[in-house]
């Protein structure tokens, strides 16, 4: 189901003499989801994903805008009506149902002709726990289940229904390091294989790049970019997307063209022909340092972190933004620890410049 | 031992020895006196040992209208407050505007004197020589004759027992369960709105479960606090409970023990013996139940 949003706006009252202001969480969002996609709203906390994801539920309802699955405008339908599956962020099992009682939940919900026999409930039911694998679950209750398994239950108490649109807030952010890559993957896998547009809600960029078709990074309730990850992490529209990608992330450094050349420092690091003189942010993407003797960019070297794959080279430098910079090298290459300095050349698709005004993006 | 244990020991030994003198002590002194016939508490003295208090109190017709009384109070008050009490605090969760002044206004039995709130009861209730009372001039109204609620027939005066009684334990259970309705996580109805779940399901299948551990102390507590009623019947009916044939069995207590009837320890302790084993099993009941019913 394709998921229209028109200039989406969600305002929320002020509330007595404390916070008089009204917020806006959910500034003219404008956007296109393609069917069977997965998307990841990406964003800082307090950026206005969630209540985006609430909007779409039903659970809020915008101040202005409109949504549309497909060509139909659900705006003002009322969440049991729209075909939405969701999964919290604590998943909300209901702690004194089985497994089993909790898919079928949603089912029993429904009335009159809606309403299924019991072996097709049932049939359902065991179908969609097939789907997420906790058919051998299903007569425990939730907390006797690990928070991965958990989550599979919400899942699959979210799908059995079959939405036309499912909805995950923060789905990972409550398991540890590790179950969160192998439920990640699942969640891939399960969207992959239902063909369901899923919307997802995550702080964690990690987590949208790497499963996500496409990633819609916010901030402060405005829509800032909207794409496939790598196509955002190569060409982000402003220093606040640049920024909130990659991990380690990327390193700004105030600079000046001058001349057809940005200079970084005093050094001139790299040609920018066309460009008018005017102060800039450099943005340098720790990959896109190449360590080498006679580099145009120097670094104080404050020390070196072997990775195995590869090596950090933690510098420092007077124009850089942050307190210290990180360059990722090929780790076959040999840093000189004992010597104070380190000198880089970089490479020019991973050196991104923005106003530095505005923060947005220039082009060279 | 070791010496740690020792420590511990040297801690808890205060508190065991308050405990040790003025629960433990007079506990078993209770079990002592009921067994002990004829005890005299001027001369100190008993005739033998045995059960004949018990077959005392036992055949007594005041004991026996006690007992009645109390299990009337108890099967009519405890359910009724219970449910009462979670209609109000449902109604009091689902308003926004004025809920603190509800709420208030619930709790106000609370903080009132018993005594004070038994007075009003009986200018409420009470048929004099002088005026018929509120409650049967509104009787009137719907053209029902007047009914002496205090001093008439049994069945009025036990409805008075138990409307009092209601309404004085009321607020403790709708705090509790105001406190307990707003713990809910709401994301659970979040999740059954999303689902479409309809209002009385949500109530039944979610809200219902969610508070039963709340709803099952009160109600065990509820029990036990019925069983022991006795002040709230003095309020209404006076001290001489059993003249006016609305006696519990802790006013049985306290009459054999200081009433004009008194001077009859061993029969009284043979009576609370007996309140005691009847409290008892009713808890041991009502935690089977719970064992069964809530679930989480």
């Amino acid at each position: 189901m394709k998921i229209v949003l028109e200039k989406l706006t969600k305002t929320f009252p002020g509330r007595g003499r404390k916070n008089p202001e009204d917020v806006t969480a959910v500034d003219d969002f404008s956007c296109e989801i393609p069917d069977g996609e997965l998307i990841a709203l990406l964003g800082p906390s307090g950026c206005g994903k969630s209540t985006t994801l609430n909007l779409l539920c039903g659970l809020e309802s915008p101040t202005s805008g409109r949504i549309l699955f497909g060509e139909e405008d659900i705006t003002d339908l009322p969440p049991e009506l729209r075909g939405v599956g969701m999964v919290f962020q604590n998943y909300a099992l209901y702690p004194h149902l089985t497994v089993k009682q909790n898919i079928l939940f949603p089912l029993e919900n429904r009335k009159g002709k809606d309403r299924l026999s019991k072996e097709e409930m049932e049939s359902r039911v065991m179908e969609t726990a097939r789907l997420v694998q906790i058919e051998e679950l299903m007569d425990r209750r939730p907390k006797e289940l690990s928070g991965g398994q958990q989550q599979r239950v919400a899942i699959a108490r979210a799908l059995v229904k079959m939405p036309r649109v499912l909805l995950l807030d923060e789905p990972l952010s409550n398991l540890d390091a590790r179950l969160r890559l192998k439920t990640r993957e699942e969640i891939r896998k399960i969207q992959k294989k239902t063909g369901i547009t899923t919307v997802f809600v995550t702080h964690d960029q990690d987590e949208a790049m790497s499963i996500s078709d496409r990633i819609a990074v916010m901030r402060l309730g405005v829509l800032m970019q909207m794409g496939r990850p790598q196509e955002v992490y190569d060409d982000p529209l402003n220093l606040f997307v640049a920024k909130f990608l990659g991990t380690p992330p990327i390193n700004v450094f105030e600079g000046r063209v001058r001349d057809g050349k940005l200079y970084i420092g005093e050094e001139a690091v790299l040609p920018a022909e066309g460009l008018a003189d005017q102060e800039v942010f450099a943005g340098i993407r720790p990959e896109g340092f190449i360590l080498q003797e006679d580099g145009p960019l120097t670094c104080e070297l404050n020390r070196v972190e072997i990775m195995g794959r590869d090596i950090s080279v933690i510098a420092s430098h007077p124009a850089c933004a942050g307190q210290t910079l990180r360059a990722i090298i090929g780790a076959e290459s040999k840093v000189d620890t004992a010597s104070p300095a380190v000198r880089f050349a970089l490479k020019p698709g991973k050196v991104l410049l923005f106003d530095r005004e505005t923060e947005e993006r220039i082009r060279f | 031992m070791n010496t740690n244990k020792k420590k511990a020991w040297l801690y808890l030994l205060p508190a065991a020895l308050f405990l040790v003198c003025f629960l433990v002590y007079p506990l078993i002194d209770v079990f002592v006196y009921s067994v002990e016939e004829g005890y005299n508490f001027a001369s100190q003295t008993y005739f033998g040992t045995g059960f004949y208090n018990f077959s005392y109190v036992l055949h007594d017709p005041y004991f026996l209208q006690a007992v009645k009384n109390t299990f009337i109070l108890v099967i009519i008050t405890v359910p009724l407050s219970t449910g009462l009490a979670l209609l109000i605090s449902v109604g009091l969760s689902s308003i926004r505007p004025l809920r603190d002044l509800f709420q208030t206004i619930y709790f106000l039995p609370y903080v009132t004197n018993t005594l004070a709130v038994g007075l009003v009861f009986m200018i409420l209730f009470q048929k004099t020589e002088y005026t018929d009372g509120l409650v049967n001039l509104m009787l009137g109204w719907f053209g029902a004759g007047p009914v002496d609620f205090i001093d008439g027939p049994y069945w009025a005066k036990m409805f008075v027992l138990c409307f009092y009684t209601i309404w004085i334990v009321m607020p403790f259970k709708i705090l509790v369960l105001t406190s307990a309705l707003a713990s809910v996580n709401q994301d659970y109805y979040k999740a059954a709105r999303v689902d479409g779940t309809p209002k009385l399901r949500i109530f039944t299948k979610i809200t219902l479960p969610m508070i039963s551990p709340m709803i099952f102390y009160l109600v065990i507590t509820g029990f036990i606090g019925a069983f022991k009623a006795y002040s709230d019947a003095v309020a209404l009916f006076g001290t001489d409970l059993n003249a006016a044939g609305m006696n519990t069995i802790v006013g049985y207590v306290y009459d054999m023990l200081y009433g004009d009837s008194g001077g009859y320890p061993s029969y009284a302790s043979a009576a609370a013996v007996l309140l005691f084993a009847i409290v008892l099993t009713i808890t041991c009941i009502n935690l089977l139940v719970s064992r069964k019913k809530v679930e989480y």
